[in-house]
């Protein structure tokens, strides 16, 4: 089903649902993952990111940890929609979703369920929850980089 | 002896001006443990450096840089009356609480070896932690820490059960910026002296909401911020008894902080307070920390503390009454109150409540140790001062009724 910003109910709903019942859920223990932990100062959010890189495409996304309603619901649909996509595909996403949070045009199409989080930026200082495993993605792909290069 | 808040907000430009510039939106602020608005009166005597009287201190020889010599010790006079110091060479100039306790930890390290103790409590801001933290890793001292009663207060009797021979510096928050409880200081200082150890007291959350006496305390060193106190930000205060600051070792090198020196690296110090004010002062902060004092002795700390006091019973209540509430701190004695919402995230809690329009913290409060003994990941605080008024409370109570629909804040 098409999700659209039009629908706010709906909007409401995936994050109260993805908050909920986390999808990708779970500590992952096995080297071939790349492990991100993302916290911070300022908040409480503790959230691990684990990828699963082949060839540049993405495997396998799980995560663990804990943080608030926007950070768990937007690192749940993050983990969905990543999955399967190459490097390239998931860095596209990520540019839109961080111009959606910037308040700037962006694709809607490319962001699927994550559009639930278009009026982040409503609250400013909930920006960095919303982005927060995303930017952990991003800290895996450079790590991926580093090791080809090693 | 009652404050009249209303009365009290037209001394505040944040209230004054809150009308004209966001006309219709509420000015709920809730987050004074955090930091306070300043009165008219500590604007204006910083700016009375920056429009009258600048010029550096302690370093010229004209007319224009007596007046600021002037105003500057006029104004450690004053601080140095505000918590009863013994002489106004006792009140040493800091950027606040930070600095004041970096001061003191890195100060003491020629005297402290390996194997001796430093007492913390599990509920100290990260100021009071980390500090000595990095100090017990230099020298080989050890950190331990005051377990707090069932109500999550520091003790006498707590303190007992760690302090020893081994023991040289004690160092508490009189009061728990999270936790909210007024501490005995003065129990506390004596068993820390029957040991013959350093007692610190982390005054950041107590100076702006109790009278303060460090010769009735017997505190050897206090540290506050300006800024919590209706002062600056940039300023702050270590006070220290002359003989104790006299032992201590200057963080910071520099302009002023010394009377002479040679190049085969020869350095006599200037005295105390000098000697730990090194490089130009924020003079403009020290005249407006000195303009709060005065502020704040004009009301009267029994004004302040009965009004906090009052406000918060009735916060207390309406909490209860909405039934949604977990309350941590149900008896503390000051404004600051710690709760969650039942199954809502706190930082969720706190972005539904401003869009309220009424502004609380969450978190863990800098306190990183203390979700350890709450068994809370985090939480919400709300904290009271003299300009919050009963309307302030009812907004609050009336907005976390419905933290439950925290996603309003995002979807209204």
């Amino acid at each position: 089903m098409p999700f659209s910003i039009d629908n706010q109910e709906m909007m409401r709903q995936i994050i109260v649902d993805n908050y909920q019942n986390p999808r990708n859920f779970e500590e992952i223990d096995d080297p071939r993952y790349i492990t991100i932990h993302m916290d911070s100062a300022s908040c409480i959010d503790d959230i691990y990111v684990h990828v699963l890189l082949e060839n540049d495409l993405i495997k396998d996304c799980k995560w663990h940890g804990k943080g608030c309603a926007i950070s768990t619901a937007s690192t749940s649909i993050m983990s969905e929609l990543v999955l399967g996509k190459t490097i390239a595909e998931a860095r596209a996403i990520m540019d839109e979703f961080n111009k959606m949070l910037e308040g700037k045009d962006f694709d809607e199409d490319v962001l699927d369920e994550a559009i639930c989080f278009a009026n982040v930026n409503r609250q400013p200082s909930r920006i960095t929850c919303a982005n927060i495993s995303w930017r952990g993605l991003q800290k895996a792909f450079i790590e991926e980089e580093k090791k080809e290069h090693e | 002896m009652r404050l009249d808040p209303y009365q009290i907000r037209k001394d505040f430009p944040m209230y004054v001006n809150h009308e004209s510039k966001f006309a219709g939106k509420g000015l709920v602020y809730l987050d004074n443990s955090a930091t306070t608005f300043k009165p008219f009166s500590v604007i204006e005597a910083s700016d009375h450096y920056y429009m009258d009287i600048t010029a550096n201190t302690r370093r010229g020889d004209y007319s224009l840089a007596n007046a600021a010599d002037q105003a500057f010790d006029e104004a450690r006079r004053v601080v140095a009356k505000f918590i009863n110091a013994k002489t106004p060479e006792e009140v040493i100039f800091t950027s606040g609480d930070t600095q004041g306790l970096n001061e003191v930890a890195y100060g003491m390290i020629p005297l402290l070896h390996k194997g001796d103790e430093i007492i913390l409590s599990q509920s100290e801001h990260a100021s009071n932690v980390l500090p000595w933290f990095e100090v017990a890793k230099l020298t080989g001292a050890e950190i331990k820490y005051v377990m707090l009663d069932e109500k999550g207060k520091v003790t006498p009797e707590g303190l007992r059960k760690v302090i020893s021979d081994k023991t040289k510096v004690v160092s508490l928050a009189s009061v728990s910026n999270v936790m909210g409880y007024v501490i005995d200081v003065k129990e506390l200082v004596k068993i820390a002296h029957e040991y013959h150890a350093i007692y610190i007291d982390d005054a950041a959350q107590s100076i702006a909401h109790m009278k303060t006496d460090v010769q009735d305390s017997d505190v050897d060193i206090m540290v506050f911020s300006g800024h919590k106190m209706l002062g600056p930000t940039g300023i702050g205060v270590l006070y220290g008894k002359m003989e104790v600051l006299e032992k201590l070792h200057p963080l910071l090198y520099g302009g002023e902080m010394n009377a002479r020196f040679n190049s085969d690296g020869y350095l006599s110090l200037d005295d105390v307070p000098y000697r730990f004010e090194a490089g130009t002062q924020n003079v403009a902060g020290v005249l407006g920390l000195a303009a709060a004092c005065q502020y704040l002795e004009n009301i009267g700390f029994d004004a302040i503390s009965s009004h906090e006091r009052e406000l918060r019973k009735l916060a207390i209540e309406g909490l209860k009454r909405n039934g949604n509430a977990i309350i941590y701190n149900e008896d503390a004695d000051t404004g600051i109150i710690t709760f969650n919402i039942k199954n809502v995230f706190p930082q969720d809690v706190a972005t539904y409540l401003s869009h309220k329009g009424v502004f609380v913290r969450s978190g863990t409060h800098c306190a990183k140790i203390l979700p350890e003994f709450l068994h809370v990941d985090g939480t919400v605080r709300a904290s009271l001062y003299l300009y919050n008024t009963k309307e302030d409370i009812m907004a609050f109570v009336k907005a976390c009724a419905t933290a439950e629909d925290y996603l309003d804040a995002f979807f209204d």
